[in-house]
C-alpha cells in the first residue's frame, strides 16, 4: 500500500479548502481537494460503519419487519420457451399458514417496467411482462408466488405447486445462436462498430501477426447477501392514500422507485425505498422481478411481505454476465508498433434487454494502433437477461486483448511491458481526444520494480520449484471514469456539525466512510462532526452505484452544495463580520468555519455565523455541474497487474503465488478502503481467471450450478497476499482529482493469470476459466 | 424447546423444519447471523455451539436444544469489542459486512481449534502434537467462509494480528 | 421442505425401534447433506430419527486397531491423536473435505451415507435415474466434469463424493451395522453398490439398518499413508481426483500396498487391479506404470471427464513414487 504521510482523523487540523469551480472546463481550475498533502484526504480511516458490521448491528433488507408480515416463496419455470397450460395450486392453498398463491391468473395488472439503458428511468433487467400472461421466456422465470405465515410454510407450499407447460422451440445453444448473431443498434449508447483506417488490410500486410479467438463463460455476481426485501403498502393518515414502503438491497434506489412507479401506475412520491446496508452488489442489485412480485403480492394479500430469494432463486431471477467469443487480431512491425488492431466477436443476449457485453470498451483507448476495427454482435437466446457485472466488457475484454498482446510479445521476443510501452498513445486512438490524466507507464514501471518483473524468465518453463512450474505475467487494467447526471446533495449545517445527504449507496465500497472524509475536508470539520446520509430514495438526487462513478458523482454534488452553503452563509453575515464583503470565491472552509483565503485574521466559525443570524441550522441543496469533462477529454483509469503463478506439472493445478496491482486512478481518497476495493476486484478477477463459470445447459437453457457449492468463487486459500499501489496523481478534471476504484481491479487479471500460466508452462489457454484439465 | 443463546436461556415452539439459523433470525430476531446460501456452502451463518463453529443453516433447531449457542451478537463483552472484532475493523477485514458475522464466529472457533492443536489439511506433520501457527494454517482453516467482496487479506491480517498478540510474536508467512 | 416428525434416539437399538415404527423414516446425523437434500425436495422423509446420541467414542481394539462410534464427528476423528499417528491418510482425507464448520457437524456414519453432488440429481426439474429410477440421466450428455469414470452404467455416472470413505476403503475398514434382524459387519468395500440399473440403491444396507461404528484394523504401513486431493480450488471443493496410498517395501520389492481413488468412482474406488499388479513386484517406474494402466483399463470416461484418466494416471504414479521414496528413506513422509 502506498506510504501516506497523513494521519488518522482528528490528528491534524484540516487546512482551508477553497470552493471548487470549473474543473470540468479545459482551462478550469482543479478541485483544491485533489492537491497533494490535503489533510484527511487519502488517510486510511477505518470504516465509519465498522462497529455496526462486526457486532451484527447492521440491518440488511431482509432483516426488517412489519407487523403481520408474510413470507414469500417463488416457483420457477422449468422450460425456456413456451406456455403454461396448467397450474395446480390446490395442495399449496390447503397447507397450513398459506395466505396467498399468486399466478398469472390472479396477479394484479402490472405495467411492464422500463429497462436499464433503454429508458432514462429504467432499472429493470428486461421488458417481459411480469406474471401477466401464460408465456414463459426463460428457464427459471417465476410462474407462481406463495405467501405464508412462515418461510417454512411458504417454501413447502411452493414446492407442492404443479405446473404443466407446452414447450416451444427455444434457442438455448450459444454455438447455434452465434451463427445467427446480429449487430445491436448501440453499445452502451455508443456505436457497436468502430473503424479507424483499414485494419483488415493492415493486418494482412503486417510482418508480425496474432489472430486468435478467446472465449469467456457466463458469470454470476454471487454477492453473499442474496437479494431480499421487506415491504408494506402503508395507509397514510387522513385519506392520503397508500405508500409503498420498501426495505431493499439496492444499488439504485431512485431508478427503482421510478421504475416501480411505472409498473404500479402510481406517483413516485408514493414509493419510498431505503437501503442502508447492501451485502454486495457488483451490478446485480438493480430491479428484477422479485421486487415487483413481492409488492404485487402484498397488495393482493393486503399484508406486508418479506421476500428473500434463495441462492438458487438469485440465479433464476437475477441476470449475470453473458458469455463471449472474441477475436483479437494484432498486426505489428518488427519494432512492435501496432499497425492493425481488430477486436470483434459475439456475446449472448436476449431481445428483451439492451446490454451487449461490451468487451471492446477497453480496446478503444489502450493502444496507438494505426488501424483499428472494433465490433460486437449479439446472439439472441432464450435465457434470463444478462446484465452488468463488475467491469462489464473490460473484465472479459481485457482477457482477450491483453492475452493477445502477450502472444505478440512472445512472437517478437520482446518484453511484454516494453511492447505495451511502445504502443502508448498520445491521444485516445479512437476518439482523438486528449487524455485527462494518463500515467499508465509510471504505474507499470513502479509496479514492475516492486514486483521484481526483471526476474521473469523470457522463455516459458524456465523456473521450477519441485512439481511447480513458475511463471510471471502482466496485463494492463483499465476502466473509464464516469460521472452520470442526476446527482444532487444537501448539506445541513448546525452548530454541531454538518449532515450531507444524497441518494447514493454503500455496498461495501466504503462510500459512507470516504464521503465522510471528503465532506470533513471540504467543510473544514473533523470527521466526527460529519454525518453522511445515503441509501434512501427520499434523499436528494439520483446516484447509481455503478460504472465506478459514485465517488465522482457524489463529489460533484457536494462541490455544488458547498458553494451553495458558503453563499448562504455569506448572505447571513452582517457588516461587522470579518467576512463582510467577501465573495464565495475569496472564501475557504477551515477550522469549522469560513475564512478569507490568505488572511488568517478574517475568520468566523459556523457556530458564530449561525448564532449571529439567529439560526439553529442552515440547509442547502444543489445539483452537480453537468459532466462536460466527459466531452472534453478521454477519461480513464489505468493500471498494470502482475501475477506470479505456479502450474503443477503433475496435476495442472494453478496456484497464484503473488499478485500485484499498480494503479493510476487519480487521487486516492482513503488508502484503506481503496486498497480493499482494488484487492476485491482483483480477487474476483482471479475467480474469473481460474474457476468461475455459470453452467448453462445448452439443451434446456437451465443454469445447472445455481449454488455456491457448484459455482466456485475464490476461497481464502486461493488468495495470496495481494500488493496494491497507486500513482496518486490527481486528475485535474474530476472532483477531488479522483476516479472510482471499484471495477478496475478485476480488469487485466484474467490475462495476467493466463500470461503467467503461459510463462510457467508454455501452454496458452484462451478459454476461461483456466481449469487444470486445460493444462494437462 | 429451549436453547442458551449468548448466555441467556431462550424458549420457543418451532416447526421441526426450522433451522438454527432461522430460529435465530426470525424467532429471536438475532439477525446478525446471516443467510448466504442456506446450504452449507458459504459460511455466512457460522455460529459457535458449545464453543465449536458450525453452519447454522444446516442445523435443525430441534436438534440443538439445550446447547450453548454464541452468535456475533454475543462476542462483545460489556460493550467492548472482542479482539477479533476490533482487529477486523482495524485491518478492513470486510467490505459489505454480510459475511462478516460468520467470519468472526468462524475465526473465534478456529483460534480455539489452533489452541487445542487440532490439525488442518495443510498441517505438514499430522502426527505432531503441536500445530505451528502460520498464515497458511489460518487461511486453510478460514476457507469455509466465502467473502465475495474479497476482503480475504484483511481477514487474514486481522486474525494473524490477534494470534500474534496471543503468541507474543509475528505469525509466520 | 416437507413437514416431518422428529425423534431423538438414545442409542442404536432405540433408533431402529423408532424407524421400524415410523413410515418413511430417515436417520439424521449431522444433517449436512440430508437437510440440504430435504430443502431441495430430493429427500422427503416423513420422520427423522436423530442418531447423533449414538456412540461418540473412539476406542482401541486389542490388535492395535480402532473402533469409531458412528456419531463421532469428522473433526473429532481427524483430530484424534491415534488416528493422526496410525492412520494419517484418514485424518488428511477428512481434513481435505468440506469446511471446518461442516466437519464439526458431520458424523462418520452420515459421511459414508452422503449422496452424490451430481447437479442433475439435485435439480428435480431434470431427469435422474437415482432420484427416479427409469426417468433417464441428463448428466450423460450434460455437465459431467465431476462425474465418475469407474463403476458407471448407462443409468448413472454420479460420483460418490466422500473423501473420508476413500481413506476407509484403502484401510479395509469394517462397518458395524445394527438392524431389526440384529448386528452384522460388512467390509467397507462392500458397503457401497455400483449403480447398474438401480442407481437409487446405493448401499447394501437393509431397511432400517443403521451404521453404529466403523472399525479400523491394525495396519502397520498405514503409519506412512497419505491422501492427496486435486480439485478446482485450493480448498472447500469436491475432488476431481484424489488418491489414498501406502506401500510396504521388502528390499526392492513391493511387499504390500493399498491404493484407493476419490472423485472418479460411483463408489469410493479401491484400485484392486493396480494393487494386484504392484504386490510382489520390483519397485520400479515400469511396475508403477503397468499397475496404473491395469487400473485405468476399466475407466469409461465421457467427453467432459476424459481428463480424469490422465489426471488419475499422473496422480497415482506421483503418489506411489513418493510413497516408495519415503519407504526407502526410512518411512518418514
Amino acid at each position: 500500500m502506498s506510504a501516506l504521510d497523513t494521519g488518522r482523523s482528528g490528528d491534524t487540523q484540516p487546512a482551508g479548502v477553497a470552493l471548487a469551480g470549473d474543473y470540468w472546463r479545459p482551462e478550469g481550475r482543479p478541485d483544491p481537494l485533489g492537491e497533494k498533502g490535503r489533510s484527511g484526504i487519502g488517510a486510511p480511516l477505518s470504516r465509519v460503519d465498522g462497529a455496526d458490521k462486526v457486532t451484527g448491528g447492521a440491518r440488511f433488507a431482509g432483516e426488517f419487519r412489519f407487523d403481520g408480515m408474510l413470507y414469500a416463496a417463488l416457483v420457477y419455470s422449468t422450460i425456456a420457451n413456451g406456455r403454461i397450460f396448467g397450474i395446480d395450486t390446490r395442495d399449496a392453498e390447503s397447507l397450513d399458514g398459506v395466505a396467498l398463491v399468486m399466478t398469472h391468473q390472479n396477479a394484479p395488472r402490472l405495467n411492464t417496467p422500463p429497462v436499464f439503458l433503454r429508458a432514462p428511468n429504467g432499472a429493470a433487467g428486461d421488458d417481459h411482462p411480469i406474471m401477466q400472461t401464460d408465456r414463459v421466456h426463460w428457464n427459471g422465470q417465476p410462474v407462481a408466488l406463495v405467501l405464508a405465515e412462515t418461510q417454512e410454510q411458504a417454501d413447502a407450499a411452493a414446492e407442492s405447486i404443479r405446473v404443466d407447460y407446452a414447450a416451444e422451440p427455444a434457442m438455448t445453444d450459444f454455438a447455434i445462436a452465434k451463427t445467427q448473431a446480429r449487430q445491436p443498434d448501440n453499445l452502451l449508447g455508443g456505436p457497436a462498430e468502430i473503424r479507424v483506417g483499414d485494419a483488415d488490410s493492415a493486418l494482412a500486410a503486417a510482418a508480425y501477426r496474432v489472430d486468435a479467438t478467446y472465449t469467456t463463460p457466463r458469470h454470476n455476481h454471487n454477492a453473499i447477501e442474496p437479494h431480499a426485501l421487506t415491504l408494506a403498502w402503508v395507509n397514510e393518515p387522513e385519506g392520503e392514500g397508500e405508500t409503498l414502503r420498501i426495505h431493499d438491497a439496492s444499488q439504485c434506489v431512485d431508478l427503482a422507485v421510478a421504475s416501480l412507479a411505472e409498473v404500479f401506475g402510481i406517483d413516485i412520491s408514493r414509493i419510498h425505498i431505503t437501503s442502508p446496508f447492501v451485502g454486495g452488489g457488483f451490478g446485480g442489485k438493480t430491479l428484477w422481478q422479485h421486487q415487483i412480485l413481492a409488492a404485487a403480492a402484498a397488495k393482493l394479500a393486503g399484508r406486508p411481505v418479506r421476500l428473500a430469494l434463495s441462492r438458487e432463486g438469485v440465479y433464476r431471477v437475477v441476470g449475470g454476465r453473458a458469455c463471449t467469443e472474441q477475436r483479437v487480431a494484432l498486426g505489428a512491425d518488427d519494432r512492435g508498433r501496432l499497425q492493425a488492431l481488430i477486436h470483434s466477436g459475439v456475446a449472448a443476449m436476449t431481445r428483451h434487454n439492451n446490454l451487449p457485453e461490451p468487451f471492446f470498451q477497453a480496446t478503444k483507448c489502450l493502444y496507438a494502433a494505426d488501424h483499428i476495427r472494433l465490433s460486437i454482435d449479439v446472439a439472441d437466446m432464450h435465457m434470463l437477461a444478462n446484465t452488468f457485472m463488475r467491469a462489464p466488457g473490460e473484465s472479459v475484454g481485457t482477457f482477450a486483448l491483453e492475452s493477445a498482446l502477450d502472444e505478440l510479445a512472445d512472437q517478437l521476443g520482446m518484453d511484454p511491458l516494453e511492447l505495451r510501452a511502445r504502443n502508448e498513445p498520445e491521444r485516445d486512438p479512437t476518439s482523438g481526444l486528449a487524455f485527462s490524466s494518463r500515467h499508465l507507464l509510471e504505474a507499470a514501471r513502479a509496479g514492475a520494480e516492486r514486483f521484481g518483473w526483471s526476474e521473469r524468465s523470457a522463455t516459458p518453463g524456465g523456473r521450477h520449484d519441485g512439481e511447480w512450474q513458475i511463471g510471471m505475467g502482466c496485463a494492463t487494467a483499465t476502466y473509464p471514469y464516469m460521472r452520470m447526471p442526476g446527482a444532487v446533495a444537501t448539506i445541513t449545517l448546525t452548530p454541531d456539525g454538518a449532515t450531507v445527504g444524497i441518494a447514493a449507496h454503500e455496498m461495501g465500497m466504503g462510500t459512507a466512510t470516504v464521503q465522510t472524509q471528503v465532506a470533513a475536508a471540504r467543510l473544514g470539520l473533523p470527521v466526527e462532526k460529519i454525518a453522511f446520509r445515503y441509501g434512501d430514495s427520499q434523499l436528494a438526487g439520483s446516484v447509481l452505484a455503478g460504472g465506478s462513478q459514485q465517488t465522482a458523482a457524489i463529489g460533484g454534488a457536494v462541490i455544488a452544495a458547498q458553494r451553495a452553503l458558503v453563499t448562504e452563509l455569506l448572505s447571513l453575515v452582517d457588516e461587522h463580520s470579518p467576512l463582510s464583503g467577501l465573495s464565495p470565491d475569496e472564501i475557504e472552509c477551515r477550522d469549522a468555519g469560513l475564512g478569507a483565503i490568505g488572511d488568517g485574521s478574517r475568520f468566523e466559525s459556523y457556530r458564530q455565523i449561525l448564532a449571529s443570524a439567529g439560526r439553529s441550522e442552515l440547509c442547502v441543496e444543489a445539483s452537480a455541474a453537468e459532466s462536460q469533462e466527459l466531452g472534453n477529454w478521454s477519461m480513464h483509469s489505468f493500471g498494470t497487474i502482475f501475477c506470479e503463478a505456479g502450474v503443477n506439472a503433475v496435476t495442472g493445478e494453478v496456484r497464484i503465488r503473488r499478485l500485484l496491482g499498480s494503479f493510476d486512478c487519480g487521487r486516492i481518497l482513503n488508502a484503506k478502503t481503496a486498497a480493499s476495493q482494488f484487492r476485491g476486484g482483483m480477487i474476483m478477477g482471479l475467480g474469473m481467471a481460474l474457476m468461475e463459470e455459470t453452467l448453462f445447459d445448452a439443451r434446456s437453457g437451465r443454469v445447472m450450478n445455481p449454488s455456491l457449492a457448484d459455482y466456485h468463487v475464490p476461497v481464502q486459500m486461493d488468495v495470496p497476499e495481494i500488493e496494491v499501489m497507486w500513482t496518486d496523481i490527481p486528475d485535474p478534471h474530476t472532483p477531488m482529482g479522483a476516479h472510482g476504484v471499484g471495477e478496475i481491479g478485476i480488469t487485466g487479471v484474467g490475462a495476467a493469470v493466463a500470461n503467467a500460466v503461459y510463462n510457467a508452462c508454455g501452454k496458452r489457454v484462451r478459454d476461461l476459466p483456466i481449469t487444470l484439465d486445460k493444462l494437462l | 424447546m429451549q436453547w442458551t443463546i449468548n448466555g441467556q436461556v431462550r424458549e420457543a415452539e418451532v416447526d421441526f423444519r426450522t433451522s438454527l439459523l432461522d430460529l435465530l433470525r426470525e424467532q429471536f430476531q438475532l439477525s446478525g447471523t446471516k443467510k448466504g446460501c442456506n446450504q452449507g456452502a458459504c459460511g455466512a451463518c457460522t455460529v459457535l455451539v458449545d464453543g465449536e463453529r458450525i453452519n447454522a443453516c444446516l442445523a435443525l433447531a430441534v436438534q440443538y436444544q439445550g446447547r450453548e449457542i454464541t452468535t456475533v451478537e454475543g462476542l462483545a463483552e460489556h460493550g467492548k469489542l472482542h479482539p477479533v472484532q476490533a482487529a477486523f475493523v482495524e485491518h478492513d477485514g470486510f467490505q459489505c459486512g454480510y459475511c462478516t458475522p460468520g467470519q468472526l464466529c468462524s475465526a473465534v472457533g478456529m483460534i480455539g481449534e489452533l489452541e487445542r492443536d487440532l490439525p488442518s489439511a495443510v498441517t505438514a506433520d499430522l502426527a505432531a502434537g503441536q500445530i505451528e501457527w502460520q498464515r497458511d494454517e489460518l487461511r486453510e482453516r478460514m476457507s469455509g467462509n466465502l467473502c465475495r467482496c474479497g476482503a480475504y487479506n484483511g481477514i487474514a491480517d486481522a486474525i494473524a494480528a490477534v494470534l500474534a498478540e496471543e503468541l507474543g510474536e509475528e505469525i509466520a508467512r | 421442505m416437507n413437514a416431518f416428525d422428529y425423534h431423538q434416539a438414545a442409542d442404536g437399538t432405540q433408533a431402529i425401534e423408532q424407524a421400524v415404527r415410523c413410515q418413511q423414516a430417515k436417520y439424521l446425523g449431522g444433517g449436512t447433506n440430508l437437510v440440504d437434500l430435504m430443502r431441495e425436495t430430493v429427500e422427503r422423509p416423513q420422520t427423522l430419527i436423530d442418531v447423533t446420541r449414538l456412540s461418540r467414542d473412539i476406542t482401541d481394539t486389542d490388535g492395535g486397531g480402532l473402533i469409531i462410534g458412528a456419531a463421532v464427528t469428522n473433526a473429532a476423528l481427524a483430530g484424534d491423536a491415534r488416528v493422526r499417528r496410525r492412520y494419517p491418510l484418514l485424518a488428511r482425507a477428512i481434513l481435505s473435505g468440506a469446511s471446518a464448520q461442516i466437519r464439526n457437524m458431520a458424523t462418520v456414519g452420515g459421511n459414508l451415507l452422503q449422496r452424490t453432488r451430481c447437479a442433475y440429481f439435485y435439480d428435480t426439474a431434470t431427469r435422474c435415474n437415482k432420484r427416479e429410477p427409469g426417468a433417464g440421466c441428463d448428466a450423460l450428455e450434460g455437465f459431467h466434469r465431476y462425474h465418475a469414470i469407474f463403476g458407471t452404467s448407462s443409468s448413472c455416472i454420479a460420483t460418490h463424493p466422500s473423501d473420508m470413505a476413500v481413506a476407509l476403503v484403502a484401510l479395509d475398514a469394517r462397518v458395524h451395522l445394527r438392524g431389526p434382524a440384529g448386528d452384522r459387519q460388512l467390509a467397507i468395500t462392500e458397503l457401497h453398490r455400483e449403480p447398474g440399473e438401480r442407481p437409487d440403491l446405493e448401499t447394501e444396507l437393509q431397511p432400517e439398518e443403521l451404521i453404529v461404528a466403523v472399525e479400523l484394523p491394525p495396519l502397520a504401513m498405514a503409519v506412512h499413508s497419505q491422501y492427496r486431493k486435486v480439485r478446482d480450488r485450493a480448498s472447500y471443493a469436491f475432488a476431481l481426483v484424489s488418491v489414498a496410498s501406502m506401500v510396504e517395501l521388502d528390499g526392492d520389492t513391493i511387499a504390500d500396498t493399498r491404493l484407493a481413488l476419490g472423485g472418479v468412482g460411483t463408489k469410493p474406488w479401491r484400485a484392486w487391479q493396480a494393487e494386484a499388479a504392484l504386490r510382489g513386484q520390483p519397485a520400479t517406474a515400469a511396475t508403477l506404470a503397468a499397475a496404473v494402466d491395469a487400473e485405468l483399463a476399466a475407466a469409461r470416461p465421457l467427453p467432459g471427464n476424459t481428463f480424469k484418466v490422465e489426471l488419475a494416471r499422473r496422480l497415482m504414479i506421483a503418489e506411489l513414487s513418493q510413497r516408495l521414496s519415503d519407504a526407502r528413506n526410512g518411512g518418514d513422509a
